[in-house]
């Protein structure tokens, strides 16, 4: 029946048809036969009656045309003839569908990573859009830091205009069950976190409100659909069971939905605890009533109908008032919100400016293969130009052959939108190889929902126009008693066809170049990167981590641990030294920053002096070779009965002290006065691109953690090193495991991962658009050569040497070679500079870079118009003015 | 031979309807009518007829049905509606108001000069 209901208008246009023609018919007889019986003969009769009609196909045409949705029975047609002509010809649709599959699919699944990871990043979670991340300022710093819990539930009583705001802090924990043991990580959030994202646990509850309220007073978890299948394998009874987590009892109060991973582009959570447990997660001690303490990376959800604008004046209201009230903790400080993808907490920040230069050269690519596939329609516009020349002569306007044309390209495009998606879908996944490896699962992932399907459907439209039109327009253009003539050979490259071709190579040509220049700065930034120097020793230096809080450690026993496992680890052979600090450079854990004065120095109105800093034990210059300048090391002294030192960098020593040596000086840390004792030379703390920036250490011992980073120099590598360490920590406690072990060198790879992948994406793309404008500039000349064997032929014939042929298609593909590099070179020249703080110390007009792109192209190119050159060098001018 | 662009534009829907007003016909038979009502003083190429009826048909004015000719051929008869009457009237009069007004201009200035 419904097929009846689809068909009916194919059937019903026959029969339209039909009755058209039987109408004219009879017209035509009719008047035959008057005209017969007015005296003509028969035969005369019958051809008078038919001038008199006048072109019945047209009249046809136009009846037809009268019916309503005429354009869709039209398109109908079109389709069907289209699909007929496509599978008539499969070589050249395979080609123009891969061509268009490559395009497509390449913007489908770049697509498809943005809004995975930027725009919708975390699944199952209702109305992202209203979602916005809380990013903590201070004035006259640039850049985003935490929010404190004071501050955070202030905000949320005094705004009106947000629903609710979401607390949450990435936490870590060791989980055994049975006698498994393995690291989970987890999320810190506030009691409304379920809630106002709107996930409803599987099974049992989210938290209650007040439940994030009370030092350690709610020791309850919900965990994750995966946590559950793996750790429980999907037993119902577990809520209410009790988990050990950081060596406290957990209540599981609920299972997350499967597919919800959490809030954290990069990371997949494994479990969930209410703020009220914030000091037994947290190494750094309790911070729920301190508002100088910031730690919470939130969100915010907006209310109905309220813009951004309004909900960040609101907020800024409350965040001047707050400055007012608490002077000491809040000065200069505020609250931005940012859009999710803005959000400076995860590895969004990362993608985005990764992402966003993909976009571009994927985009490109596409560009490219509609080049490539124009080039093909205009070939097999040429061989079709019969049929074409016969539809017209039969009353087909030029309209109707342009339209007929783009419904063949609308084929094209929309099985190639087809097998983009395809593509976008097996990529989706392609994301998680951009991330180093970290501990626990790692959620990043394309996302295809029906925005992405939308804006490939529109990528596929605009394809269409990109390399439809051009050989639409071109070939509809007929000289109809010149085509149905025997089309006459031209001189190569005379043609106005042949002439839209070579712009169409010139424009590949010159993409193809900018994305190998842009390719070859990104690598040699990497290339740079990796050979500058830190400020302290690439090699022979391995890195790891001993979480203690995780294993229940109280400060005391931390302290023996870690004196203990020192010992043994310097004693061990083939080590040099070994040495802690709190935070190991280019790591993920952050630096803590305090604020600081200093005797004499001028505070300007609105500034708050403050500085990152690390604790360290003494051992540490010397193992990182970070050099002092002046003064001296610490040493085991400096313990908590001595008097509090303290070792600067250069730089802070440059800001504060103006340059003199502060050697002796006094130094004032969060309101505890202490000496400095050296001066270390500047380094880079957080990556490479950073510049000199104050920073001072503290001893260890005098500001204990239970959470450490172990530096170890040894000549031997990683994987011998490692069981040897966990063998140490094992002997001293079973239960405590130490984290994977890196090299500085490896440390310091993952931070230039943007550049990498950006690079490596580039190249990858770069190549993939240099072998198609490769081939399309094959296909060109071998084209031309083919076409013109009778030329070539003759002019054999008349004495021309073959190298002069050779000569001849050569120096028609090198100019347009040449023109497309110099285009290229202009557009490289003026673009390069997008990648903006992703160069490091490479200039964007790096001579290097452009240079090797000039010789790439260049090969490749000369490799493709020689093979036809060939061809026509070794015309046989017999056979070619036989044919 | 005229062309259909030779004669005013609507003008040959106008002339359809008024061949149709006296009764129903075929199309060959509308062409004749239009002939013989006209005296020859329009000519169209007898094609051009069709996509006229059969837009006139899709506007409603005209009906379509297939009957039998006066020597037995099948042949389809057109009719008109009673929205085809209605704006047969109305052209009718528009066109009578429209050339009044002309020739009235015309002689006016004949008479000054």
């Amino acid at each position: 029946m419904q097929l009846r209901v689809f068909l009916e208008p194919l059937f019903r246009r026959d029969r339209l048809d039909q009755s058209i023609e039987e109408e004219m018919r009879f017209h035509i007889e009719e008047r035959a036969a008057d005209l017969h019986r007015s005296g003509l003969p028969a035969e005369e009769a019958k051809r008078k009656a038919q001038i008199e009609f006048g072109g019945q196909e047209t009249y046809k045409e136009q009846c037809r045309n009268t019916r309503p949705f005429q354009w869709v029975y039209a398109f109908l047609s079109d389709l069907h003839f289209g699909m007929r002509m496509l599978r008539r010809s499969p070589g050249f649709s395979m080609l123009a569908i891969l061509c268009l599959t490559i395009g497509i699919g390449a913007n489908a699944a770049v697509f498809g990573w943005i809004e995975g990871t930027l725009f919708r990043p975390y699944p199952l979670v209702a109305h992202q859009e209203t979602l916005f991340v809380l990013a903590g300022t201070a004035r006259g710093v640039n850049g985003y830091d935490d929010t404190s819990w004071p501050d955070l539930l202030d905000f949320q009583r005094n705004c009106k205009l947000i629903d609710s705001f979401v607390a949450e802090k990435i936490v870590g924990t060791t989980l055994s069950i049975g006698d498994r043991a393995q690291r989970a990580v987890g999320s810190l959030v506030s009691a409304n976190y379920f809630a106002a994202l709107g996930i409803r646990p599987v099974l049992g509850r989210g938290f209650e409100p007040g439940e994030d309220m009370g030092r350690n007073a709610h020791p309850v978890v919900v965990i994750s659909y995966q946590l559950w299948q793996d750790r429980f394998h999907g037993d119902r009874s577990v809520i209410g069971k009790t988990q050990m987590l950081n060596s406290l009892p957990h209540t599981i109060v609920g299972v997350a939905p499967k597919g919800f991973y959490g809030t954290f582009v990069g990371y997949a959570w494994q479990f969930w605890v209410p703020a009220s447990m914030q000091e037994r997660f947290d190494s750094s001690g309790y911070k729920l009533e301190d508002r100088g303490a910031r730690w919470i990376e939130g969100f915010v959800r907006l209310k109905p109908g309220v813009s951004v604008e309004q909900a960040q004046q609101e907020i800024a209201a409350v965040a001047r008032r707050l400055e007012r009230d608490f002077p000491e903790t809040n000065r200069g400080r505020g609250i931005k919100l940012l859009p999710l993808w803005q959000s400076p907490f995860n590895a969004s920040q990362a993608m985005l400016p990764t992402l966003k230069i993909t976009t571009l050269v994927v985009f490109f690519v596409l560009i490219i293969a509609c080049a490539n596939v124009s080039n093909l329609l205009l070939v097999r516009a040429f061989a079709r130009r019969h049929e074409l020349t016969v539809r017209m002569a039969v009353g087909a306007g030029r309209g109707r052959l342009i339209k007929q044309l783009l419904t063949e390209s609308l084929v094209l495009a929309s099985i190639a939108l087809v097998g983009g998606i395809l593509v976008a879908h097996w990529c989706r996944n392609l994301l998680v190889l951009l991330i180093p490896p970290r501990a626990g699962p790692i959620f990043m992932k394309g996302e295809l929902d029906w925005r992405v399907l939308a804006l490939s459907a529109a990528v596929s439209l605009i394809s269409i126009l990109l390399f439809g039109t051009i050989p639409a327009l071109q070939t509809s253009n007929l000289d109809i008693s010149s085509a149905l003539k025997c089309e006459s050979v031209g001189v190569i490259g005379t043609r106005g066809k042949s002439k839209l071709r070579s712009a169409l190579i010139l424009l590949q040509v010159a993409l193809s170049f900018v994305l190998l220049v842009g390719a070859g700065l990104l690598l040699e930034s990497v290339q740079r990167i990796r050979n500058s120097s830190p400020g302290f020793s690439r090699d022979g230096v391995l890195i790891t981590a001993i979480n203690l809080l995780a294993a229940g450690y109280d400060l005391q026993r931390a302290k023996n641990f870690q004196e203990e496992l020192l010992n043994r680890v310097q004693g061990l052979a083939g080590v040099e030294s070994a040495a802690y600090a709190r935070v190991v450079p280019f790591s993920y854990v952050s630096y803590s920053s305090a604020p600081v004065a200093v005797d004499g120095y001028q505070v300007a109105p609105d500034e708050q002096p403050s500085a990152d800093y690390d604790e360290v034990s003494p051992a540490f210059f010397s193992t990182l070779g970070i050099p002092l300048v002046s003064g001296r090391n610490f040493t085991r002294a400096d313990d908590e009965n001595a008097p509090p030192v303290a070792i600067v960098n250069e730089a802070m020593a440059a800001q504060y002290w103006r340059g003199a040596d502060p050697v002796g000086m006094r130094l004032q840390v969060k309101g505890r006065w202490m000496q400095v004792i050296g001066v270390a030379k500047n380094a880079k703390y957080r990556n490479m691109l950073e510049t000199p920036k104050p920073f001072f250490y503290m001893p260890l011992r005098q500001n204990s953690s239970a959470q450490v980073g172990l530096l170890v120099r040894t000549r031997q590598d990683p994987a011998t090193i490692a069981p040897v360490l966990a063998r140490e920590v094992h002997a001293l406690d079973p239960d405590v495991a130490p984290y994977g072990v890196l090299t500085v060198r490896e440390q310091l790879a993952r931070q230039t991962l943007t550049q990498q992948v950006a690079g490596t994406f580039l190249g990858i793309f770069g190549g993939l658009a240099l072998l198609l404008a490769t081939i399309g500039l094959y296909g060109v000349m071998s084209y031309a050569v083919s076409q013109s064997t009778r030329e070539l032929g003759l002019r054999v014939a008349l004495g021309a040497a073959p190298s002069h042929l050779l000569r001849l298609v050569m120096s028609r593909g090198v100019a347009v070679i040449g023109l497309g590099i110099a285009m290229g070179f202009a557009a490289a020249l003026g673009t390069t500079r997008l990648f903006g703080y992703l160069l490091y110390d490479v200039s964007p007009h790096d001579p290097l870079s452009f240079g090797s792109a000039l010789v790439i192209i260049t090969a490749a190119s000369m490799a493709a118009c020689f093979l036809p050159a060939w061809r026509a060098m070794r015309t046989d001018p017999l056979r070619a003015l036989r044919d | 031979m005229a062309n259909t662009a030779d004669i005013l534009p609507g003008t040959l829907d106008m002339l359809i309807l008024k061949a149709l007003s006296l009764g129903s016909l075929h199309g060959y038979g509308v062409l004749l009518r239009i002939q013989q009502i006209s005296a020859g003083a329009f000519e169209v190429e007898q094609g051009a007829l069709y996509p006229a009826l059969y837009r006139l048909e899709q506007r409603g004015m005209l009906t379509a049905k297939w009957g039998l000719s006066e020597n037995n051929r099948r042949a389809k008869y057109y009719g008109l509606t009673h929205r085809g009457e209605k704006h047969l009237r109305q052209q009718t009069e528009n066109w009578n108001r429209l050339t009044l007004a002309i020739a009235t201009v015309l002689n006016a200035g004949a008479e000054e000069t």
